[in-house]
């Protein structure tokens, strides 16, 4: 399990206009390129300083693959992190005022509590 | 020494900028009661005439991230850039630059230290909406040097919710001991109950209406005993999973002061949230 890692994830696209974009048009290529070459760059170092171990697994590499939010709830990813960047990926296509926030609420209306652990 | 002139607690919606700002078909029906309820919380600072604002929040992932979290950091800088890209994008809040007063944060941290409280600081702090979005109901002229306090309410592990109360005691003390003539407000700002990415997220009201009126109690009447006694970081996921912010409420309570009743009350039932509106005069309303 690699908690944090998804949470890096979001984190990271989710701040980044380009890879915003890019992750909506192409989520299986932006995952393999993003756990290849950026999975491992420790934020606030020199690039030489990166980190050699994390690696997502599958069930999360899949998840992330197919834009399963649901999945990633069941996971644990914070979901404030993934509400954020699925919003900005998905909410354009939907034409009433925050109707993609309900069919949002709508799909993970089979989790109760207690929800997944979110905690890293 | 310097003189607490108002303490304010608030909810922080930031979806207010773009609702107050909307005309024609784009303002929501909400949107002028709203705006009155705002402009009257408004009045509540304007009257006790700040020269400094201590501006209490939590960052939303955008500085602050899991490889080096603090619980409490206070910000230490001339100016802080303000809001972020992704704040931007989903709620149209404006870019802004605030003035920041050092010499507050400096004694902050000292005092603050030594009172046990291992807080972490910033140099170079860009804050979001968590302190903007009071800045924009409360001061929209933004021309007051603040000091920004974050709490960490939102990765886990978390402190636990007397710590909050603490911290609130502790900040009003060392703010009432700071060497100066100067007119401070402390604001702070977080949720009642709140679902975010969540089954219960985005419903007509918020998600847990009866911890929210018992939260609007707790808060208005100072009763931080009975607050205290069934608010747990566990008990925080029933009201709505992004609850835990309910504790920089609980930090405010503490610096009110345990029976602090609040001398300005006012809640708003909007979707999704229940926005709600404190202000405390530690020394007496002002004329």
């Amino acid at each position: 399990m690699s908690r944090y890692l998804l949470d890096k994830f979001l984190y990271t696209v989710d701040r980044d206009p380009e890879l915003v974009e890019r992750y909506r048009e192409d989520p299986r290529g932006t995952v393999a390129w993003w756990e290849a070459e950026r999975a491992n760059a420790l934020l606030n170092c020199h690039p030489a300083e990166a980190s050699t171990w994390l690696r997502l697994t599958d069930a999360e590499r899949e998840a992330l693959g197919t834009h399963d939010y649901p999945r990633l709830f069941e996971l644990g990813a914070h979901p404030f992190l993934t509400l954020t960047l699925f919003i900005a990926m998905f909410e354009r296509d939907h034409e009433e005022p925050l109707a993609f926030q309900r069919e949002y609420a709508r799909k993970l209306s089979h989790f109760t509590l207690p929800y997944p652990d979110i905690a890293t | 020494m310097a003189t607490v002139v108002a303490v304010i607690a608030s909810t922080h919606h930031p979806f207010y900028y773009r609702a107050s700002t909307a005309t024609g078909e784009d303002r929501p029906p909400f949107a002028d009661e709203w705006v009155r309820k705002i402009h009257a919380f408004r009045e509540t600072l304007t009257r006790a005439k700040p020269d400094v604002l201590v501006m209490v929040g939590s960052d939303h992932f955008h500085q602050l991230w899991l490889d080096n979290m603090p619980q409490f950091l206070v910000g230490k800088a001339p100016f802080y850039d303000a809001n972020w890209y992704n704040e931007e994008r989903e709620f149209g809040l404006p870019r802004m630059l605030l003035r920041g007063q050092e010499d507050l944060s400096a004694h902050l941290l000292r005092e603050g230290l030594d009172a046990g409280f291992d807080l972490a600081f910033s140099n170079e702090l860009r804050i979001d909406h968590s302190v903007t979005c009071p800045i924009i109901t409360l001061r929209p002229e933004a021309d007051l040097p603040i000091v920004p306090i974050y709490t960490n309410i939102f990765a886990p592990p978390l402190p636990r919710p007397g710590r909050f109360v603490a911290l609130g005691r502790a900040i009003r003390e060392i703010v009432e001991s700071w060497p100066s003539q100067l007119r401070v407000a402390i604001i702070g700002t977080g949720h009642l109950s709140l679902e975010l990415g969540g089954p219960r997220q985005f419903g007509p009201h918020g998600p847990d209406p009866e911890f929210d009126r018992r939260a609007v109690e707790w808060i208005a009447t100072g009763d931080l005993d009975g607050c205290l006694s069934e608010v747990t970081l566990d008990s925080l996921h029933g009201p709505g999973n992004a609850t835990h912010g309910f504790m920089d409420f609980m930090l405010m309570m503490g610096v009110a002061g345990a029976g602090a009743k609040a001398d300005y009350v006012d809640t708003l039932d909007l979707f999704h949230t229940m926005e709600a509106y404190f202000t405390w005069y530690p020394n007496g309303a002002p004329a």
